[in-house]
């Protein structure tokens, strides 16, 4: 399989460097769908030319990077197109590994619960093959590399690409079983943003499965794992955070990127739905709101895990779904991280019930969104509103995308305990809803 | 006994009697220039000056409480904020330097404000927001909108006009409001602060009515401690009020480079203001103007590095009123030559969109052979996000490194930016400075009540020391007029200069105003139709769909379950 996704790699490169060198890489590098006051090259440049102004780069509002980038981008800010074609490949082996990791433990699984019988007679459809399953790792990573969205992140320089990278090591360590770089990329992920602190715990479910320690609270091996992985990340993430403060000799980088995070206080619009709801908030309840809107971020870990503990992966691709839909300050290359998934659950088709309607409302509202755009900005002859209500569909869209893999997956689990042609009382096909 | 007792009486009426106070030693000099432009307008710069030999920040005199011709408004202001200047000017309309030349004092269109505290003062930004509050008040201007959030701290372009070799830029504190409107309630107030008011003298001429009617009004307020002598052995305070004015040729003028004061006033003047020590009148005759009534009285004079000469007319003296007790001026002229000013700045907006822009900023060096530095100081608001990284200087089409750049970016909603340069200007060039910029989208309660006007930002100072055609004399004088004393010379060879451009005027991208509460209610629902799909599915199981039997048969067997009887399937 190495051929097939060298080749794949190379085709890719060779899509973005024809971007890089075309004049759309202007273009695209201004657009708001694709980078935001967060990842921006354009400010990363502007923080690199304050310090050497001799002024911090935290001093004004306009760079929201961690110091680490600067001290990244300090020495290979004349090679970024490398950079970022780079860590869209590292992003793209990582999760071709990682699903070739998953679908081996899969296989495994259901190969054992084959031998002990526990599959009812009539599910035997179901199941997976290897046939099936051959092709899905290179699948996985052609979503992610020949995504329109990736590759606009990419020619943007958009530091979106960097922040995969580090998701993407970050499972693919997890999948491989070692606690110990998984916990470094997790403070490094979670350093870079803060949102995905909440994959802390589809990790922990995940090497928890795999060590065969039970998932209960009153046993003491599982609190003594969960504390060895919980000092792993925090002492790494404390480690990072010390380093960065040394870069500089100061903590101002905390409330310019930390806060800025957190406060919404620029309201440049974006994908997301957090801009236009904050630019006519009533000023007495922006507050509230804020926290309403970051809690509804970190409130589905909890209930998810429970649900999902015996599925750390889908996990992990549910909570990588609801930060980039629900984060602060959205972009499109957060959303190709998710869909770079979709394949490995390709065999759920036959369950979604929805996805005719989601492709369509996804693609119409990419189409629609740079027109929208150039109809309120540059044409005067639209309004904001316009604009946000593409991104209000767009978010619906992506909630009803992932809602459906959600229902498709659980219906799936369920069919594999009660069989699939269930029957009611009288003998007649039955119909399963949710109640 | 009786000795003793009217000795002891008188001891004590020695020791219990309250000394007697200083003379104040204080003086009033006013003085009208006028000055006809090649353009068929006409200038008219006021000029009053107040010199008080006291100081108010000193501790160990007495509080000061005798005011005679300074105004007490103002001294009171001064020593509660312990200011050591405050220059404050309120301006309509934009002078056009390559029109009319160089104003003998500049202010930018709109409101300015800048003032040195003294060192010690220990929250300079408390006594900034409590003084912009008072002379809010006192001027009847709308100054309190200044705040932090326009206010800023030039490093080099502001350096004390008076006395003073602290610069130490902390206690500077510059603010401009290109959006004031100037008109009579800002007139009456100042016009209140000069000793004789409007009622004698120079202030009989400025009535509102012809004032306003013009293309140029700017009224202004200067206040420093100077020397009062060459070696600076005693200090005084100054306190300037200047009024500059241009009438325009063709609106008040009738298209005739004909001006009388009767014509640009509908005033003449009838008596010099008694308390003032000198009063005069100087009309520049360098381009050869008709004038009358003629007078002998001469004076030449190099301001602005040009050599001019003037009409003195003095009005302390009774002949200079006539028979009719009046004296009305007349002026006539011809020529068409001007003088052309050595530096020019312009700026504008550049750019299409709402989205992003450049500010360009074009300075004109028209000097023949001589190139010279110049500090441009620019004040932008936060809600234009400037990229210094696309700061491009060009000079005669080629790249031009600015010596000194001073740059404190913005913070959101706190302050904003501020971008300082030295600049070398080659000779007789163009000099373009170009910085690109982001637009933000505000919150909507802060847009003003009319968003689509758009945002000004406030004009750029460019500050020069411009090389002189012509030896100016370094001579400290107390006879000098005042137009020439305004600014120190500190050498023959270059005058000081500064220089405004013009205000920009920025159209942000609003969101709907009429939408609150439907945006509200739109994103809720669709973090609500998230969390409503996510909270089924983690909540529910998934159930065989058994039918509810219709209504007959679930009466049918309610009935049969409490008669005990086997229920219906």
């Amino acid at each position: 399989m190495a051929a097939p996704l060298t080749l794949l790699l190379i085709v890719a490169v060779t899509i973005r460097a024809v971007l890089f060198r075309s004049s759309l890489a202007e273009l695209i590098s201004e657009r708001v769908e694709v980078v935001s006051p967060l990842n921006a090259w354009k400010r990363v440049v502007e923080g690199l030319a304050l310090l050497d102004l001799g002024v911090s780069p935290y001093s004004g509002d306009v760079f929201h990077e961690t110091p680490l980038m600067i001290y990244l981008f300090h020495f290979t800010v004349d090679y970024a197109e490398i950079v970022f074609m780079i860590a869209d490949g590292i992003t793209a082996v990582a999760l071709y590994l990682s699903i070739q990791t998953y679908n081996k433990n899969v296989f495994r699984k259901q190969k054992y619960a084959l031998e002990s019988d526990r599959y009812p007679a009539d599910c035997l459809e179901l199941l997976r093959s290897p046939k099936e399953m051959f092709y899905i790792p290179l699948k996985v990573a052609m979503f992610y590399l020949l995504n329109p969205f990736t590759i606009l992140s990419c020619v943007a320089k958009s530091t979106c690409g960097l922040n995969n990278a580090i998701i993407a090591l970050f499972i693919f360590c997890t999948l491989k079983g070692s606690a110990l770089l998984s916990g470094i990329l997790l403070a490094l992920a979670t350093y870079q943003s803060i949102y995905p602190l909440t994959l802390f715990a589809p990790a922990l479910l995940f090497f928890l499965q795999r060590l065969y320690i039970p998932v209960n609270l009153r046993r003491s091996s599982f609190w003594f794992f969960t504390l060895q992985y919980a000092f792993i990340y925090v002492g790494s993430l404390v480690v990072i955070t010390g380093l960065s403060f040394f870069l500089l000799g100061s903590w101002d980088f905390i409330p310019s990127v930390y806060g800025f995070i957190f406060s919404v206080p620029d309201l440049t619009p974006n994908i997301g739905l957090f801009w236009y709801f904050f630019a006519e908030m009533f000023e007495h309840f922006r507050l509230f709101f804020i926290c309403v809107f970051q809690i509804n971020v970190f409130f589905y870990t909890i209930p998810l895990s429970i649900k999902l503990k015996e599925h750390p992966v889908f996990l992990i691709f549910m909570q990588i779904a609801i930060i980039s839909i629900f984060k602060s300050y959205p972009t499109v290359g957060d959303v190709a991280l998710y869909m770079a998934f979709l394949p490995a659950w390709s065999h759920l088709y036959r369950f979604l019930r929805n996805i005719f309607l989601v492709s369509c409302v996804l693609l119409a509202c990419s189409a629609l969104f740079p027109v929208l755009w150039h109809l309120w900005i540059y044409a005067g002859s639209a309004n904001s509103n316009f604009y946000y209500a593409i991104t209000l569909l767009f978010n619906f869209g992506q909630i009803l995308l992932v809602s459906d893999y959600f229902y498709a997956y659980l219906r799936r689990e369920h069919h594999l305990i009660h069989g699939l042609y269930l029957k009611k009382k009288d003998g007649t096909e039955a119909t399963l809803v949710l109640k | 006994m009786a000795a003793h007792r009217c000795g002891l009486s008188l001891v004590c009426i020695l020791i219990f009697s309250t000394p007697a106070p200083a003379p104040a030693r204080d003086q009033f000099q006013e003085e009208l220039v006028i000055r006809p432009l090649h353009s068929g307008d006409i200038y008219a710069s006021f000029q009053f000056r107040t010199l008080w030999d006291t100081d108010f920040l000193q501790e160990r005199q007495k509080k000061v409480s005798h005011y005679r011709l300074f105004p007490k408004s103002l001294g009171q202001v001064l020593s509660k904020f312990s200011v050591r200047e405050l220059h404050i000017s309120f301006t309509q309309g934009f002078w056009r330097t390559m029109q009319w030349g160089q104003p003998f004092i500049p202010s930018p269109p709109g409101a300015e404000l800048w003032v040195w505290f003294h060192h010690t003062v220990s929250d300079v930004d408390g006594n900034w927001k409590e003084l912009t509050n008072v002379l809010s008040g006192i001027f009847c201007a709308s100054l309190n909108f200044i705040d932090m959030t326009n206010t800023v701290q030039p490093s080099a372009s502001f350096k004390p006009l008076g006395l003073g070799n602290a610069t130490d830029h902390r206690f500077l504190r510059y603010a401009t409001l290109p959006r004031e409107i100037v008109c009579t309630e800002n007139l009456t107030p100042w016009k209140k602060l000069l000793p004789c008011g409007s009622k004698a003298g120079l202030a009989v001429l400025m009535k509102s009515e012809k004032l306003f009617h013009s293309s140029f009004h700017s009224q202004a307020v200067h206040i420093r401690p100077i020397c009062q002598d060459e070696q600076c052995t005693s200090k005084a305070w100054e306190l300037r009020q200047t009024l500059n004015v241009v009438f325009d040729h063709y609106t008040s003028g009738q298209g005739k480079k004909e001006w009388s004061l009767f014509k640009m006033f509908s005033r003449t003047l009838t008596e010099a203001c008694p308390l003032a020590s000198s009063s005069k009148v100087y009309v520049d005759i360098t381009d050869n103007p008709e004038l009358s009534p003629a007078t002998h009285l001469l004076s030449r004079a190099v301001v602005l590095g040009d050599r001019r000469t003037y009409s003195v007319y003095d009005l302390t003296r009774a002949e200079t009123f006539g028979q009719l007790r009046s004296f009305n001026l007349l002026l006539r002229w011809k020529g068409d030559n001007m003088l052309r000013p050595l530096l020019h700045a312009e700026r504008y907006v550049a750019g299409f969109g709402l989205q992003t822009g450049e500010i360009h900023t074009v300075i004109y060096n028209n000097h023949p052979y001589r190139a010279f530095p110049v500090l441009l100081m620019d004040s932008v608001p936060w809600y234009l996000q400037l990229y210094v990284h696309t700061l491009t200087v060009t000079s005669k089409s080629r790249d031009n490194k600015p010596s000194y750049i001073h740059y404190q970016p913005a913070k959101d909603r706190h302050r904003p930016h501020l971008l300082e340069m030295l600049i070398q200007l080659p000779p007789h060039s163009m000099t373009e400075v170009t910085v690109q910029f982001e637009r933000a989208l505000l919150k909507w309660t802060e847009y003003t009540p009319d968003p689509n006007h758009g945002f000004y930002v406030g004009s750029s100072v460019v500050s020069a020391l411009v090389p002189s055609m012509v030896a100016m004399s370094t001579n400290f004088t107390q006879d000098q007029p005042l137009f020439s004393s305004f600014v120190p010379v500190k050498e023959e060879s270059s005058y000081f200069v500064r220089v405004y451009t013009e205000p920009l005027l920025v159209n942000l991208p609003t969101p709907d105003f009429s939408m609150p509460y439907n945006v509200i209610c739109l994103t809720c629902t669709v973090v609500a139709v998230g969390y409503g799909s996510f909270y089924n599915l983690l909540t529910r199981t998934f159930q065989v769909d058994e039918p509810s039997p219709p209504l007959a048969k679930r009466l049918a067997n309610f009935i049969r379950r409490i008669r005990g009887v086997p229920l219906l399937a």
